[in-house]
């Protein structure tokens, strides 16, 4: 009797396969699998009906898809430069502190400590036409006397989707631009001073091409994040009003778990997917422009 | 081209003054060197005419203007630092440029002034690589470049050539100096090494802790230091001191030797002094000592010896010191012989035991 012997490098690569397997490739092949598929959760036959390519010609011919992908980027463009552009004041500023850094330091992280999904109750209470905090303090200011309808009006939902945004997460940025900060030797800022440099000139030409590459790698890791963004916009507008917030991974997760077509929010889901990747290679790339740019090697 | 005037200038960081209002004026065209050891104020100095640092008192004359409070960009000074503080994302030519451009001038008026830097700094071929491309050396002419192209009134330099290799640093050294003498700007110098002091200035400034202790040219500081600390500071290796006391008109060390009082100086009887003679004025009998109007005679152990090539360097033991001699004309010593030296009195110091100040007459 012949005993099978595998090779001992397999023995030993075999735990970590079975585990990768288990928890990345099934999943990933089987939700592969069923984009071609026309699987309803409700309908658990319907995994073996094979419908070729038709869940992504209707994805490409459905509007609705097409709008939540268009106003996923419009999301993530506004939020990503709002974010950047606040996290870089914040952090110049922080930088400038003397005394109570740390405390400032930790302070500009409580936003991130919020589980996003309080975040989404709290701005829905915030933002509330009735009982919300920015109604009560406008109409007691004697700003205006009728209930500005943050949350159902579409284009305010959307800004106020936004403003929830960015305040859980400028943090992302300021932290990083303040490590970049930290990290500038002092060499150059002060060889800028004597070369006649007004400090706002020290910054815009020395400083920040230092801290490009810090920008690119929060915006490489907040592209990712809200291009996923799903749990305070189900929170505060459910994707409402009439779909005027409806973003990528809302509308994915209404249709696979509401509508229970699993096999089409797939194949949505890989189309969206498509969009992370863009943005993820499209910030390497800046971001090994930008070191390279240093001298920092690529 | 300015002169610079610092009148009891002051660097305190809250209750702890480093700089102890100095004073020191720097005529215009002047090659002025800083030197003494780290942490003597020699760079905070430097860094309070730049406007880097604040200045806590005194005043600061650039030309003829009070430059106290102004910001570096309002003083027309350029400065060039020990890690060449080069823009990294720029190209040679960029960085030559800067500052130009950041004073708004004219494309072609750039153009020419980079490349008559570059010209002058043998930067020609390397003005579209950036600095992270190029090697130390060019590194420095380029932060030397950076300088030179605004046409400063004054040049500041913090001790540029001390992360280059020894040879470099020689070549480096011989370049500055080449410069100072084309250009003519008034050039204020920080360094710690006696060296590059001794070749560059026209005027040292040794400073101690914060203070300065003497402002003379090269020579003057050599051969007429005011007390100890230049006078082991400066030349090399560094002077021998000799405790002793004055008994009968010489000095007597601690073993009883007695060495004449060197002219020029004096002191009253029973004082205790140091007595200080460099290696170069004390050499075995025979080894061709130019002959002075005033010498003198020690025997000496021989405790060990560095053969230098033209000339070797001798340890010995006088009254419990170890003294180092100069041999010209090498010959293999063994160790332990005792020797007859040779001292030039002409050229020996004599000091305050406690107070390290000459004792000139």
């Amino acid at each position: 009797m012949t005993r099978l012997r595998l090779p001992p490098w397999l023995v030993l690569l075999l735990p970590a396969i079975i585990i990768l397997a288990a928890v990345v490739l099934v999943p990933l092949v089987l939700s592969f699998y069923s984009s071609f598929t026309a699987y309803q959760l409700t309908r658990p036959e319907t995994l073996w009906k094979w419908i070729g390519t038709f869940n992504y010609r209707k994805a490409a011919g459905d509007a609705n898809f097409w709008w939540a992908f268009g106003r996923t980027v419009l999301l993530l463009t506004i939020a990503l430069n709002l974010e950047m552009l606040l996290g870089l004041g914040l952090a110049v500023m922080v930088s400038k502190v003397t005394t109570g850094q740390r405390l400032l330091r930790t302070a500009m992280m409580f936003p991130m400590m919020f589980s996003p999904v309080l975040v989404g109750f709290q701005f829905k209470f915030i933002f509330n036409d009735n009982v919300g905090l920015v109604n009560n303090a406008l109409q007691s200011l004697g700003l205006t006397d009728v209930a500005i309808p943050w949350l159902v009006d579409g284009h305010l939902a959307l800004f106020s989707i936004i403003f929830a945004e960015i305040w859980t997460s400028t943090s992302v940025f300021a932290i990083l631009i303040l490590a970049g900060l930290y990290a500038i030797p002092q060499d150059p800022v002060e060889a800028a001073k004597v070369d006649g440099c007004t400090p706002w000139q020290s910054f815009r030409f020395v400083t920040l091409p230092f801290l490009m590459p810090f920008i690119y790698i929060a915006m490489a890791i907040r592209s990712l994040d809200v291009a996923r963004a799903y749990d305070i916009v189900q929170i505060m507008t459910n994707g409402g009003p009439a779909r005027r917030t409806e973003l990528l991974w809302t509308l994915i997760g209404r249709t696979a778990y509401v509508d229970a077509r699993m096999g089409y929010a797939n194949a949505m889901g890989y189309i969206a997917i498509l969009l992370s990747i863009f943005f993820t290679i499209y910030f390497f790339r800046k971001l090994t422009a930008a070191r390279s740019e240093l001298g920092m090697g690529v | 081209m300015a002169q610079v005037q610092l009148q009891g200038i002051v660097k305190a960081y809250g209750a702890l003054r480093v700089v102890h209002a100095i004073d020191l004026d720097i005529a215009d065209g002047e090659f002025v060197v800083l030197v003494g050891p780290s942490g003597c104020g020699k760079s905070t100095t430097l860094r309070m005419i730049a406007g880097l640092e604040d200045i806590s008192g005194g005043a600061l004359r650039i030309g003829d203007r009070v430059v106290n409070d102004l910001p570096p960009r309002d003083r027309n000074i350029s400065m060039v630092f020990q890690n060449y503080a080069l823009y990294p994302h720029m190209t040679v030519r960029e960085n030559l440029g800067f500052s130009l451009k950041i004073a708004k001038r004219a494309e072609a008026e750039i153009a020419k002034a980079v490349t008559e830097a570059a010209e002058i700094l043998s930067l020609t071929p390397l003005l579209e690589r950036k600095p992270g491309q190029l090697s130390g050396g060019q590194r420095q002419r380029v932060a030397m470049g950076r300088a030179i192209v605004r046409h400063p009134d004054v040049f500041l330099f913090d001790e540029p050539l001390s992360n280059l290799d020894a040879k470099l640093r020689t070549q480096m050294r011989v370049e500055i100096k080449k410069l100072h003498q084309r250009l003519g700007t008034t050039i204020v110098y920080v360094t710690h090494d006696q060296v590059e002091a001794m070749t560059l200035a026209d005027r040292i400034v040794i400073m101690r802790d914060g203070r300065i202790e003497q402002i003379g040219t090269p020579l003057e500081v050599f051969e007429t230091p005011v007390n100890t600390f230049v006078a082991t500071f400066i030349g090399s290796p560094p002077m021998n001191l000799l405790a002793g006391r004055i008994a009968g008109g010489a000095v007597e060390l601690a073993d009883g030797t007695r060495l004449p009082i060197p002219p020029g100086h004096g002191a009253a009887e029973g004082r205790a002094v140091t007595f200080g003679v460099r290696a170069d004025n004390i050499m075995p009998v025979g080894h061709a000592l130019p002959p002075t109007a005033h010498m003198a005679e020690v025997e000496m152990e021989v405790q060990l010896s560095e053969p230098l090539g033209t000339e070797t360097l001798l340890f010995a033991m006088l009254a419990g010191t170890e003294v180092q001699a100069k041999m010209l004309n090498p010959r293999p010593v063994p160790l332990g012989e005792r020797l007859r030296f040779q001292i030039s009195l002409d050229k020996c110091h004599l000091f305050d035991a406690d107070s390290g100040v000459a004792l000139r007459v």
